[in-house]
């Protein structure tokens, strides 16, 4: 199947020599939840820019919904909704005019029918004859989603949708991106919250100084990446470790009173059974054990920092 | 063609000025009002006709020309300043709308709103002195060309500026003395040779003389030339505008 986003050797550098962006390949298939994650000013938002049209690309190709973004820039962006980052609003305008300027400013018909759907979705039909300078922080956001909303796009943009956004917003938003992507809306957001990735992703893409270090299924990511660690709390304290676990991936506690192993999730099994086994032929006796494996957060912070 | 698109930034302009109502229309007519007050009536009665034509009448002409070029240049600059200074721009630079169809929108949209100034201005001085329109094809040609030029001139200080002191200094800096120095309130052939020679210079006598042609058949210069000055000037300020978004100067990194 055609991806509903191609992106093809796409390069950046700004008018003052900094490359944003290098050499960057990325497909996003229809329907799916991609999240682009990486620390501030690695380039997340200039791809995002790029291929909704706000920067012009250095070289590269960009195909949206199967149309190049500047030779068919017309069909291209017509498919696309975006919602920035900033919260940049028309502060004057009453949120019913502002949604359907959206509208017609990507080429649709009046459809007063369609505003009232996305309004009543995200909560502001109640407001929508109030100014939009009068809404809170959340509710602006919500009209910016609202926008992008408006000329009922297949694909969406949500450049960190929730920062800054209270706990209950943030679930609502969740809520509300499964339902567009219920509705076959292609849905790429970039975040600072692994937990939003966690949460909603079904593919990840690390961006790391404009190159995407890694594409990876969230599941797969979590499996390959995640270290998973074993923890034995013993009976008694070890001075040292036994010479039978020196070269095992085997750490003592300070107090002695704790053995703490850690493995890829990947070959796991034999690993910990054969440590179990090792340490009763030893004759080490343990009270407890437990097993924690790595959240997306520790893998993201091991992949920007690390290699 | 996204007539849509045209048709919604437009809407927005044109409801940005009912909203500002008083700014927009209120204060030019008041301002242009007091210039009847003090050249037409007070001092034009002690002055004698110019070309066969009452002072009073003689400087309606340039008094329009002067909200014209004024109110062309703010509402267009202004019109593409505020969503580049608020960022909404990035929704016009997102939407799957040509160039020219924002040109258009905007530019549209600030020329409507000075050529609707300008005849409510026109109708203003009707309430002080006496006139009459010679050529009225000509005159609302030259109306309209003249605000459709100087508001897309007014778009390209709107990208260019980068602060709102910059949006003011071309129209109060560069475009009143003009407009004082281009024969609103005198005929250049009231100045000494030399001074002739130097007004050639001001592109606002081309506009002011054709203008008044068309009030009074009478001009300083050939209506033929002041006509073809407005084209090349028109000319220079599209293709400075294609240049802005071929290379996206300040729109677009």
């Amino acid at each position: 199947m055609q991806p509903d986003i191609s992106v093809q050797n796409l390069s950046k550098t700004y008018g003052d020599g900094f490359q944003a962006l290098k050499n960057v390949n990325l497909d996003i298939q229809k329907g799916e939840i991609f999240a682009l994650l990486g620390p501030n000013g690695a380039g997340k938002t200039t791809l995002i820019s790029i291929i909704c049209g706000l920067v012009n690309p250095s070289s590269g190709t960009v195909t949206a919904a199967g149309h190049d973004i500047i030779r068919e820039f017309r069909a291209a962006r017509q498919a696309i909704g975006l919602v920035p980052q900033e919260l940049n609003t028309d502060s004057f305008e009453k949120v019913w005019n502002t949604v359907s300027f959206s509208r017609g400013l990507f080429g649709k018909p009046p459809n007063p029918a369609h505003i009232e759907k996305v309004l009543r979705d995200l909560s502001l039909w109640d407001k929508r004859n109030n100014r939009v300078m009068s809404l809170s922080g959340g509710m602006k956001r919500r009209v910016m989603i609202a926008k992008a909303l408006s000329h009922e796009p297949d694909i969406l943009f949500l450049d960190e949708p929730t920062a800054g956004v209270d706990v209950e917003l943030r679930r609502d938003m969740w809520e509300m991106v499964r339902k567009l992507r219920e509705s076959g809306v292609t849905i790429i957001l970039t975040t600072h919250y692994i937990e939003e990735a966690e949460e909603m992703a079904d593919r990840i893409g690390v961006i790391r100084n404009g190159e995407l270090i890694l594409v990876e299924d969230k599941a797969t990511l979590m499996s390959k990446l995640g270290r998973k660690e074993l923890r034995l709390h013993l009976q008694q304290a070890m001075d040292e470790l036994p010479p039978e676990l020196k070269d095992q991936p085997i750490e003592l506690s300070d107090d002695g009173y704790e053995l703490i192993y850690t493995f890829d999730s990947q070959q796991e099994q034999a690993g910990v059974a054969l440590l179990l086994r090792t340490l009763g032929e030893l004759g080490v006796e343990y009270r407890d054990l437990q097993t924690r494996e790595s959240s997306l957060e520790e893998i993201f912070v091991g992949l920007v920092h690390h290699d | 063609m996204n007539l849509y698109g045209i048709l919604a930034i437009y809407k927005f302009e044109m409801a940005r000025m009912w909203r500002t109502l008083m700014q927009s229309v209120a204060s030019p007519v008041i301002s242009t009002s007091l210039y009847f007050v003090v050249f037409g009536s007070a001092i034009g009665s002690r002055m004698g006709d110019i070309d066969g034509i009452s002072y009073g009448a003689y400087i309606i002409p340039g008094l329009i020309m002067l909200t014209l070029l004024m109110q062309s240049i703010s509402n267009a600059s202004f019109g593409i300043y505020m969503p580049r200074f608020s960022g909404t721009i990035y929704e016009v630079l997102s939407a799957p709308v040509s160039y020219i169809e924002v040109v258009i929108g905007y530019v549209g949209a600030a020329a409507t709103k000075s050529v609707i100034l300008g005849l409510v201005i026109l109708a203003t001085a009707r309430l002080f002195v006496d006139y009459s329109v010679l050529h009225p094809f000509w005159m609302i040609s030259f109306l309209v060309l003249t605000a459709v030029t100087f508001s897309l001139f007014g778009f390209i200080i709107g990208v260019w500026a980068d602060g709102f002191e910059k949006l003011q200094i071309v129209p109060l800096m560069i475009v009143t003395p003009l407009v004082f120095l281009g024969g609103t309130f005198y005929s250049i052939d009231m100045l000494p040779e030399i001074w002739q020679t130097i007004t050639l210079f001001n592109p606002v006598v081309y506009l002011i003389s054709g203008f008044r042609w068309a009030f009074y058949g009478v001009s300083d210069i050939h209506i033929g030339i002041s006509v073809g000055m407005i084209m090349v000037f028109l000319t220079l300020c599209m293709v400075l505008i294609a240049w802005i978004f071929r290379t996206g100067y300040r729109l677009k990194p």
